[in-house]
């Protein structure tokens, strides 16, 4: 396959960026995106260019650290993956793909696609966790969850950290992270306790950040490579008002 | 060669009988007062689980912990990967569990090379780990009346397992990334992301520090502690393709080495039986498989040769259960050494399947039929879309394709039994020492390795040795970081100036290629001495003729990867002088030269019931060779066998 790509260069966060057009052969329909841009890289490094920066780790959809905006959507077209599972194999041969880094005031670029998320570990600190030291815990069968709230509380724990839900909000505004945690922790005994606080320092953080507010567009769900659903933004909202009463 | 010097290894196994060792050494431990361990620094390298957890846990105790790690966020440590789950002796399922049959289990499964001492400590902790986990809000799976669900894992026959669907690495590290941030959050623990560690600094001897590169501004940065605890993970990637994280690297523990750290037993490394066969050169990485499928899959090959109908047209008869066959009493369930190496076998003799010859069949008929669909998707439903999504294959309809791939090294930096390497202050941690696991690890039991150690050893330990060495004032003023900091800066510049005509990429291609064929599944005395001297003129190219692109002054992945590709090209020929002297086959370390007649790993506990702990002593020098010596005082040395 061929494919010519539209890439986003930006040397630095304050020098402008701008689209530079680049042209690559013998791509394989199970390669993955990140693949493609490996190889990408191999021809711009033995022409003595800078290569194009991007970030990946895992490479297998559990890490968050890449990201990519790929013909306009969050992790590309396909629904429910994340830019390093994204085959090749989704584009039509020839094609022009246009790529670019997570954009959203809080998330500035660092360099070309790369940008700093720095925000959503802040928000965490302010209260995503539960408060037990180390060796102070009771057996782990001493509270019993039932199956039903613990699966449950798994799919909003199953959240990437990816930022996608923040590149895809025309506000981009940082709910779906920010509420998954809250969730996740409001739904488990363990996390009870601390509630009330817990919602309003993680809200208040978020707020501090430079994302925008949630107005319901749901495009977060829909980029979301985990499926993560915006119900638990509701319970976020519900979890804010009782810890304001 | 090298072996035979006299042994300067003192592990510090604690007196007294098994169960009591780790009692009695904490008892007699030394304390700093809580009102004194803030004046004190603890360098954590590393956020996974094993490092995550020990800065969590300093951090809580009071001690001032500086975290670093390479990523963006110390929440995408590899460990996030893991699928399959933990293991811990909880014995919630009634089935004959306990602490002592874990630590057989692990003991065994190591085939023999691991420390007892250790093993069982090991064993002690993993109930607490889970009380621990839970009580930080990790989602683990629960059965409907709410208790903690136990699967079982290979080379098990209990359920001891504890996971949370296929992500329990992730949400392992979730959980121990929330306590580190709530530490962050009081400001206990100073976070330094997009940091890689390239030198570790020495004062009198002793580890006060450490020299990052700063992966944004390029800047090359110092600094001082009063120990340094090393937790980077494993070194699987030196064989290029495998099922680590593209950034997972051996760096951090390579320098160490070069600056008086022994490493041991580095050829130590585990090639993982379920993952999905090697599709192209482009490839950048393997996809593991969660072992947990072999609790329902059966592998098989063709009994014919070369046979290349389809897996549905074969008829029952001229399938060869060949695990099942050759292992009655664990079937599908063999550890993982044995596994590989019988699908290696069966596709070396012809019986492989798929486009190259090298994919056997991991085949979910059957327990489809006595389950149903629901109850697999409800097991494995992830996975199956993860291989559904790579392969365009549906596993519902038909049979995985899966081979083996490098997935985690044993070997690591040698530690004594408080997890503190020949380097005073330096301690290592998680999949970076090589303690625990001996020559093969079980599965399930490197999460708990990594918490064991980071929640529980290290908090306990490293007290007993800054009560002995209280703060000096030290700073980065003085001029060993200096010293640290321009021969690190050389080494950058270096890398750039060269401007060959070869990609980091291609050179680390041809070291894994070098790795996977002689160094790999299969070895033997020629394979190993070709290895040494293919990988050392490959070496020797690298430095006149690697083109490294951009530059040392922003962020630059290209010379990320050659300084990390620079370590794999010295650590891989240690791996192969290391498998060349060790002459005998133990877990993972298969020699083809001793096998029993049925094909198994023969080892020689006469000669080779030791570590091998291996001394740098200058560059183009040969490194020396020192043993621990192993006693089994409480699992009786054996031939494993899973017949
Ligand atoms: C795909 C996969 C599945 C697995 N499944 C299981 C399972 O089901 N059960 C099980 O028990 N085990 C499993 N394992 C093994 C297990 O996940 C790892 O052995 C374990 O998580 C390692 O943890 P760690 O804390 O030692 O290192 P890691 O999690 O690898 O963390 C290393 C840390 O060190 C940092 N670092 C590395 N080098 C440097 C440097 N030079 N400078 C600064 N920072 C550095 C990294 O940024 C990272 O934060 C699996 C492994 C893989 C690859
Ligand atoms: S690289 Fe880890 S999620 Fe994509």
């Amino acid at each position: 396959m061929k494919f010519t790509i539209k890439m986003w260069r930006q040397e630095g966060p304050e020098i402008p960026g701008s689209f530079v057009e680049y042209s690559i052969d013998n791509v394989l329909p199970e390669m993955s995106f990140l693949e493609m841009l490996d190889n990408l890289n191999e021809e711009i490094i033995g022409r003595g260019e800078e290569p194009v920066a991007f970030d990946s780790d895992c490479r297998e959809g559990i890490c968050g650290m890449c990201g990519l905006v790929i013909n306009g959507m969050a992790h590309g077209p396909k629904r429910a993956c994340t830019t390093c599972e994204l085959r090749m194999r989704e584009f039509p041969d020839g094609a022009v793909i246009t790529v670019e880094p997570f954009r959203a005031k809080g998330f500035p670029v660092i360099k070309d696609l790369v940008v700093d998320r720095g925000a959503f570990d802040r928000i965490i600190a302010a209260g995503g966790y539960v408060s037990v030291n180390t060796g102070s815990a009771p057996d782990g069968n001493a509270i019993p969850i039932s199956k039903d709230i613990a699966e449950k509380a798994m799919d909003a724990a199953a959240c990437i950290g990816c930022g996608a839900c923040v590149a895809a909000c025309p506000n981009a505004s940082a709910s779906l992270f920010t509420s998954a945690k809250i969730s996740q922790l409001a739904l488990l005994p363990q996390g009870h306790a601390e509630r009330k606080q817990r919602a309003l320092r993680m809200v208040e953080q978020m707020d501090r950040e430079v994302f925008g507010n949630c107005s319901n567009h749901a495009e977060c769900e829909a980029a979301c490579p985990k499926s993560i659903s915006i119900d638990n933004i509701a319970r976020m909202r519900r979890e804010y008002m009782k810890a304001m009463r | 060669m090298t072996a035979g010097a006299e042994s300067i290894l003192n592990a510090k196994i604690p007196e007294g009988s098994i169960q009591d060792k780790w009692k009695n050494h904490k008892a007699g431990i030394k304390l700093v007062a809580p009102a004194n361990k803030r004046k004190y620094t603890v360098i954590v390298v590393g956020t996974g689980l094993a490092g995550g957890a020990a800065a969590a846990s300093l951090g809580e105790l009071g001690y001032n912990v500086l975290n670093f790690c390479i990523q963006d966020s110390p929440r995408r440590a590899h460990s996030v990967a893991a699928q399959g789950g933990i293991n811990a002796a909880k014995n919630y399922q009634n089935d004959g569990d306990s602490v002592w049959r874990l630590f057989y289990d692990t003991v065994k499964g190591g085939d023999f090379r691991s420390r007892e001492a250790n093993v069982y400590r090991l064993a002690e902790v993993s109930a607490n780990i889970i009380d621990q986990c839970v009580a930080a809000g990790v989602p683990f799976a629960r059965e409907y009346g709410g208790t903690l669900a136990n699967r079982s894992f290979g080379g098990a026959q209990v359920s001891r397992t504890f996971y949370a669907r296929g992500q329990t690495g992730q949400q392992l590290l979730l959980g121990c990334y929330s306590a580190l941030m709530r530490q962050v959050d009081e400001g206990r623990v100073k976070l330094y992301t997009r940091r890689e560690m390239l030198d570790v600094v020495l004062v009198d001897g002793r580890a006060r520090g450490i020299t990052v590169r700063n992966l944004v501004t390029g800047e090359i940065e110092s600094y001082a502690a009063d120990a340094v605890c090393l937790a980077t993970g494993g070194y699987s990637t030196v064989f290029f393709l495998s099922t680590n994280a593209v950034n997972s690297n051996a760096t951090a523990a390579w320098r160490c080495y070069k600056k008086g750290a022994f490493f041991a037993n580095p050829c130590y490394t585990q090639i993982h039986p379920t993952c999905l066969p090697q599709m192209g050169e482009t490839q950048s990485k393997l996809t593991l498989m969660s072992e947990s499928l072999r609790n329902d899959g059966r592998v098989w090959v063709p009994k014919k040769k070369g046979d290349d109908r389809p897996p549905h047209q074969i008829p029952e008869k001229e399938r060869d259960y060949y695990l099942e066959r050759k292992y009655p009493a664990f079937g599908n369930l063999v550890p993982r050494d044995i596994a590989s190496r019988a699908a290696k076998a069966m596709c070396d003799d012809g019986f492989g399947v798929g486009p190259t010859g090298y994919a056997v069949y991991l085949d979910f008929g059957d327990a489809i039929k006595r389950l149903g669909k629901d109850m697999i998707r409800d097991r494995y439903g992830n996975l199956f879309a993860m291989y559904h999504e790579i392969t365009d294959d549906d596993p519902y309809q038909t049979p995985m394709k899966i081979y083996p791939a490098p997935h985690y090294t044993m070997g690591g930096l040698w530690v004594d039994y408080n997890l503190m390497s020949t380097i005073q202050g330096l301690y290592v941690l998680g999949e970076a020492n090589f303690s625990d696991h001996g020559a093969n690890r079980l599965g399930a039991s490197a999460l708990m390795q990594g918490l064991a150690d980071g929640y529980f050893v290290i908090p306990a330990t490293i007290g007993d040795f800054l009560a002995e060495h209280r703060p000096d004032g030290l700073t980065t003023d003085h001029d060993a970081f200096r010293a640290s900091r321009n021969e690190v800066d050389d080494a950058v510049k270096k890398l750039l100036s060269i401007k060959g005509n070869k990609t980091v990429r291609q050179y680390w291609w041809e070291v894994g290629r070098i790795m996977w064929n002689q160094v790999g599944m299969g070895r033997n005395e020629k394979g190993l001495q070709q290895a040494i001297s293919d990988i050392k003129g490959l070496r020797e190219d690298y430095w006149k003729n690697v083109k490294v692109g951009g530059s040392a002054e922003d962020l630059n992945k290209s010379l990320e990867f050659a300084g990390r590709v620079a370590d794999f090209l010295e650590l891989g020929e240690l791996m192969a002088r290391d498998a060349l002297g060790r002459e005998e086959s133990c877990g993972g370390h298969f020699r083809e030269e001793h096998q029993t007649p049925e094909g198994e790993a023969l080892r020689h506990d006469d000669t080779f019931c030791h570590v091998a702990a291996w001394e740098f002593k200058g560059a183009g020098k040969d490194p020396v060779m020192h043993k621990e010596s192993l006693e089994f005082e409480n699992v009786h040395l054996a031939q494993r066998s899973y017949k």
